[in-house]
């Protein structure tokens, strides 16, 4: 990706420091989006609350009737224990895929031209709000956290792994938000746009390594599995989650691909989003 | 004082070239939705493009703000190449969008505050650019109120307030009084003024009241389909048509050739009172 307002002639003719001064103000305007994203939910906290409900289910109910059962092999992990890092990876999808529903809004009125008309490279725009996103995903990790220690899950709580599952659900959260707002760029209308999110997220969720290990599954949907950038959100949760990190790939892979992931969509996404203004 | 200031700036800016356009087009499918538009606008001029919904005037703003690539002809805004150097036009530019651009979940200042950084002006400036923006545009005491609270009017002034912030050679306004009453239309078209008169910026808005464009508008450019059909002040555009006293209204049959049909289509209807109720 190209170095943000580098490519363009600047009005000041300040030519000594272009690139430095490119990248400091390019982080700038990403920190001013995800500052406006945290000034909005600070307005209105309530969306937070009301999405642990979720994740609170999966693992009281969902959890706790399927570890008794052991219906499912996790080898030397208890079901619940296996499940955590999946509820977490699953609630970060749901809340992110549906965050592209905001830039139809914003389409609908006028806010995504007035984004538009500023000098803000695309791909910044887009960046940040992927990054904002994380920020419901950041309080997910928080309440998963801790309903599953009052579970009483045995839980890695080493400071520098807790900090790694936050930096991944960032970078989980950037990566199905740039996706559902490239579904919103495409589609441009809420109805649309909420028919595909819903298609979309039950068979990323069960085509995954979330609820169920992979081995189970038919080699046909093993091969769907494999492709899906959530099992490697799941596995890269697990790694860290779980002590003595039991992943099925070495973390660097998934960190890998969870990147790559990301910067293709919102590479994608800022050739995408200026048709949001037409 | 006020007038030789205005001068002064119109001239420096006609010297400079604020914006033209040379054979601007631009062709939708089969619809040729701005045909070969060439005008020019001076320094502290207030432009009015007129013209019933579907003449071209909004797809016209969107080419000059780079929303929108021309598929001929080109412009400059502010010196800068629309084509060619987007960054640095919208670096010179406000814009003030027909539908709403205020964010109804945060406060009027942090509305402010997130273009204040999006357009990098200094930390040591900004927030004085802010308080500055705010008090011109009547809008202090309510700053750190959720705009979801503000009227019809107060968050078009906010919207005219984060489109001036970085002091835009050029700004923009598309429809900027649709689905206003009465008393907010005339706080609008008062502030307007006050924007030239204070920082000397050139203002191009559409418009279909007429109204509006007597009131505002150093000169009109008439749209009907996509042309530009008549060019000129709204005085002499009247006085053209050899009978004292003629409104703009006639002044638009004339050039257009037809009766004005005010109200466009299903959407343009949709969009307007769309607006018109989340301005209420």
């Amino acid at each position: 990706m190209s170095l943000p307002a580098s490519s363009e002639p600047t009005m000041t003719g300040r030519r000594d420091s272009v690139l430095p001064s490119a990248v400091v103000g390019g982080v700038g305007q990403v920190a001013a989006i995800v500052g406006y994203e945290l000034r909005k939910l600070s307005h209105d906290p309530s969306e937070l609350l009301l999405r642990a409900v979720q994740p609170a289910l999966w693992l009281i109910v969902f959890g706790v009737v399927f570890s008794t059962i052991h219906a499912i092999p996790t080898g030397s992990l208890s079901y619940l224990q296996f499940l955590t890092p999946g509820i977490l990876a699953q609630s970060v999808l749901f809340i992110a895929i549906f965050y592209g529903i905001a830039s139809i809004r914003e389409r609908e009125l006028g806010i995504v031209t007035k984004f538009l008309v500023s000098p803000t490279p695309r791909v910044i725009l887009v960046g940040g709000r992927a990054l904002a996103a994380s920020a419901r995903g950041l309080s997910q990790a928080v309440i998963v956290f801790l309903l599953a220690l009052a579970l009483g899950v045995d839980l890695n709580l080493n400071p520098l792994d807790v900090l790694g599952v936050l930096f991944v659900v960032i970078l989980g959260s950037a990566l199905f938000a740039s996706l559902s707002m490239i579904i919103a760029s495409i589609v441009r209308t809420q109805e649309r746009f909420l028919g595909i999110g819903q298609l979309m997220t039950m068979p990323l969720f069960f085509a995954s390594n979330a609820i169920y290990p992979i081995s189970i599954m038919p080699t046909w949907l093993q091969v769907f599995a494999y492709g899906n950038p959530l099992t490697y959100l799941v596995e890269a949760l697990r790694s860290l989650m779980i002590p003595g990190g039991s992943g099925q790939f070495p973390l660097w892979l998934d960190l890998t691909v969870l990147v790559g992931v990301a910067l293709t969509f919102i590479a994608i996404e800022s050739r995408l989003y200026p048709r949001m203004a037409m | 004082m006020d007038a030789q200031r205005t001068v002064l700036w119109r001239v420096l800016g006609v010297a400079e070239g604020v914006l033209e356009t040379r054979q601007l087009t631009r062709v939708f499918g089969r619809v040729t939705a701005v045909d070969h538009l060439s005008f020019e606008v001076g320094g502290a001029e207030i432009f009015g493009l007129l013209g019933p919904n579907g003449a071209g005037k909004t797809t016209t703003v969107k080419m000059l703000t780079t929303l929108l690539a021309p598929t001929s002809g080109d412009a400059t805004v502010a010196g800068f190449d629309v084509r060619r150097q987007p960054t640095a036009v919208r670096r010179s530019i406000g814009y003030v969008p027909q539908l709403i651009s205020a964010d109804a979940q945060v406060t009027g200042y942090e509305n402010l505050w997130v273009f204040a950084r999006l357009y990098q002006i200094p930390r040591a400036e900004r927030e004085a650019r802010i308080r500055d923006a705010l008090k011109v545009m009547g809008l202090a005491n309510v700053a750190d109120e959720l705009v979801r609270s503000y009227s019809g009017g107060m968050i078009r002034r906010l919207e005219i307030a984060q489109a001036l912030m970085h002091r835009p050679r050029v700004l923009f306004m598309d429809e900027p009084t649709v689905g206003l009453d009465p008393v907010a239309r005339d706080a609008v078209w008062d502030q307007v003024e006050l924007v030239r008169r204070l920082y000397g910026t050139s203002i191009v808005l559409t418009t279909h009241y007429m109204e509006e464009a007597d009131r505002l508008c150093d000169r009109v450019g008439i749209l009907h389909r996509g042309k530009l059909v008549a060019l000129g002040a709204p005085a002499a555009l009247k006085a053209s048509l050899g009978h004292a006293g003629a409104s703009l209204e006639e002044v638009f049959v004339q050039y257009a050739g037809e009766e004005v049909e005010l109200g466009g289509g299903y959407r343009d209807a949709g969009r307007t009172r769309r607006v018109a109720a989340r301005l209420e």
